[in-house]
């Protein structure tokens, strides 16, 4: 663990990061104490400009905009991260299947990822929250639905170089349940590189998630950044903080989370670092 | 066989076995649309603010949707293997035509951001690697993490508060100014105007991937073996870069550019509404919301072809870059 931390902050951008995304999360966690009741309740005048009143000023509406960034941290956070375990979890049932078993079962297994790469992945994303109604879970499932692929040929690919390696092979010889060899014996040998990609992941699901909001398919009652924007976007021209505001804060979140990624990687994988 | 015989083979192939994917994405898309709530019956009616059960019964008749979903299925396969995208009842014309008409400025808008995502991002990643660890290497570094992280839609929006907002330099919405009547070099220099922004917008997320991924791929092949040779033989460095090592970096950017055409299509959905850019993602968009499933089916159907088909190219691009690669 020491030695995980020593390598972590050997990486300055990764200390930033992991600062940063800390503070979001604790904005986040304590967003019922700071601004307590809801965030979609007016509270002023409208277009209040920012560092008045109010830290971030009004909106159209005279909605806070600082307590909309703090709640609306709280569902960019959730839903990243739910969508991302989400479609870990499956990527790595389907990739660890397909990796230790090839053959047929791998072909079937990957015929069916190329199937849904071809599918442009935010395009589908709309369609399954357009379908499903605009809802929180929804939108989760539909993050996952389309982030899932590359992971599972990530897994695949890490389980298909432990196939052969002494260990898994030993444990064959010695009859070991298949089952119990994959989430046993070899997935703890993976988890570094999935760990990775997974944190990454939830940058993207952030992004994802922001976008949808933004064309208006997110859940209508609660907060979130891409919310934010676009009902700001009609009055650019006279509020342009509006947008800004709420786009800074998914940019220093999805910068933080792809700096400690980051970061990450340089600690649990030492040797593809001093290659 | 020759080279360009065998070529022909593998794209042969190649599409060939792209058919069943294709057909299986209109299917799951279409089994998919069949539990929308609401048809084009109910979004009509609403438009008409009230309809009869006889109104609303004889317009889902003359779209079709009475009959049992396989035998709107079957139906449905059959017309798309003829080429027969169906008809879409809000823009009162077929689908065919109308996403012929919507693709070339999707196409335009593709086309120009991938020029420069690639282009820039080779050339960044270049300046990058060639003086690693100095600060010309860090500026650039730093700038493609932190657009690597910034929202598409938001970037659009902030590019057009400065450009077109306060400046006033270029338009904010829309392919031409159709109020002018441009025509010949006025109208390409119109639309060239409009495309500077949303091509800007949608391929800075691209760019900055590009420039981290040549930057990588050029330190990996700097520390190969046949550099070493080279500089051992005396070649000068600009030779070794220039000559050897970006033309070995370029392979792996191709890869992924071919790979995200794709997620460049999802990307224009957003980048088109920001900027009201009357290209197919906008058209998808808009479709979605007006339960117009024909002309949906038909996008998802023609961006199916359109991400095999510049996947097959890269392909094949990729084996006059390296002829080693073997086509299999």
């Amino acid at each position: 663990m020491k030695e995980f931390w020593k390598r972590f902050s050997r990486n300055k951008g990764a200390v930033i990061g992991l600062l940063v995304l800390s503070l979001v999360v604790i904005l986040a966690i304590t967003a019922g104490f700071i601004f307590p009741g809801d965030p979609f309740q007016s509270v002023g005048k409208p277009f209040e400009p920012p560092f008045g009143e109010f830290l971030f000023g009004t909106d159209t509406l005279g909605r806070d905009v600082a307590a909309g960034i703090v709640h609306g941290a709280r569902t960019s956070l959730l839903i990243g991260l739910i969508a991302t375990v989400l479609a870990v979890g499956v990527a790595t049932i389907i990739g660890g299947f397909a990796g230790y078993y090839g053959g047929w079962i791998d072909d079937i297994l990957m015929r069916i990822t190329e199937f849904f790469q071809t599918i442009p992945s935010f395009i589908f994303a709309l369609v399954l929250v357009a379908i499903l109604s605009a809802q929180i879970e929804n939108i989760v499932f539909a993050i996952a639905a389309v982030t899932w692929p590359p992971i599972t040929r990530l897994v695949r690919g890490e389980f298909m170089a432990m196939r052969n390696r002494e260990f898994v092979q030993a444990c064959v010889v010695l009859g070991m349940n298949d089952l119990l060899i994959i989430f046993r014996e070899i997935l703890p040998n993976t988890l570094s590189p999935i760990i990775v990609t997974g944190s990454l992941m939830v940058a993207t699901a952030i992004l994802i998630e922001s976008a949808l909001a933004f064309l208006g398919l997110g859940d209508p009652n609660v907060m979130s950044w891409g919310f934010m924007i676009g009902a700001g976007r009609t009055f650019l021209r006279t509020a342009w903080w509006l947008c800004a505001i709420p786009g800074i804060a998914i940019l220093l979140t999805v910068l933080a989370i792809n700096l400690v990624g980051e970061g990450l990687n340089d600690a649990l994988n030492p040797r593809l670092r001093n290659q | 066989m020759s080279l360009a015989r065998k070529r022909v083979h593998y794209a042969g192939r190649r599409l060939a076995q792209a058919v069943p994917i294709v057909l299986g994405i209109v299917v799951m898309n279409f089994l998919l649309l069949q539990l929308a709530p609401g048809d084009a019956a109910d979004v009509l009616a609403g438009e008409a603010g009230s309809a009869t059960p006889e109104y609303m019964a004889m317009l889902r008749e003359r779209f079709g949707l009475d009959q049992p979903v396989w035998l709107q299925l079957l139906i449905y396969v059959k017309n798309i293997l003829s080429l027969d995208l169906g008809f879409s009842f809000r823009h009162n014309m077929p689908v065919l035509e109308l996403i012929m008409e919507r693709l070339w400025p999707t196409l335009l808008l593709m086309g120009a951001t991938l020029l420069l995502s690639v282009g820039v991002g080779i050339l960044l990643g270049l300046l990058a690697a060639a003086r690693v660890n100095t600060w010309r290497d860090t500026f650039i570094s730093v700038l493609a993490i932190i657009s690597y992280a910034t929202p598409l839609f938001w970037v659009g929006l902030m590019l057009i508060v400065v450009f077109s907002l306060k400046f006033d330099w270029l338009p904010a919405t829309g392919m031409e100014s159709v109020a002018m009547f441009y025509e010949g070099w006025d109208r390409v220099v119109d639309i060239a105007r409009h495309l500077v922004l949303p091509a800007i917008t949608l391929s800075l997320f691209y760019l900055a991937l590009y420039t981290r991924l040549m930057r990588a791929a050029m330190l990996e092949q700097y520390g190969m073996d046949y550099v070493v040779t080279a500089r051992a033989k005396g070649v000068t460095e600009q030779r070794i870069t220039f000559k050897h090592v970006v033309r070995n970096a370029v392979l792996p950017v191709v890869t992924m550019a071919g790979i995200q055409v794709g997620s460049l299509l999802g990307g224009s959905v957003v980048v088109e509404s920001v900027f009201g850019w009357p290209g197919l993602g906008l058209l998808a968009f808009q479709s979605l919301f007006a339960r117009d499933f024909n002309l949906l089916l038909g996008i998802f159907f023609l961006s199916a072809c359109l991400v095999i088909l510049v996947n097959l190219l890269v392909d094949l691009l990729y084996t006059f870059l390296d002829p080693r690669i073997e086509m299999k």
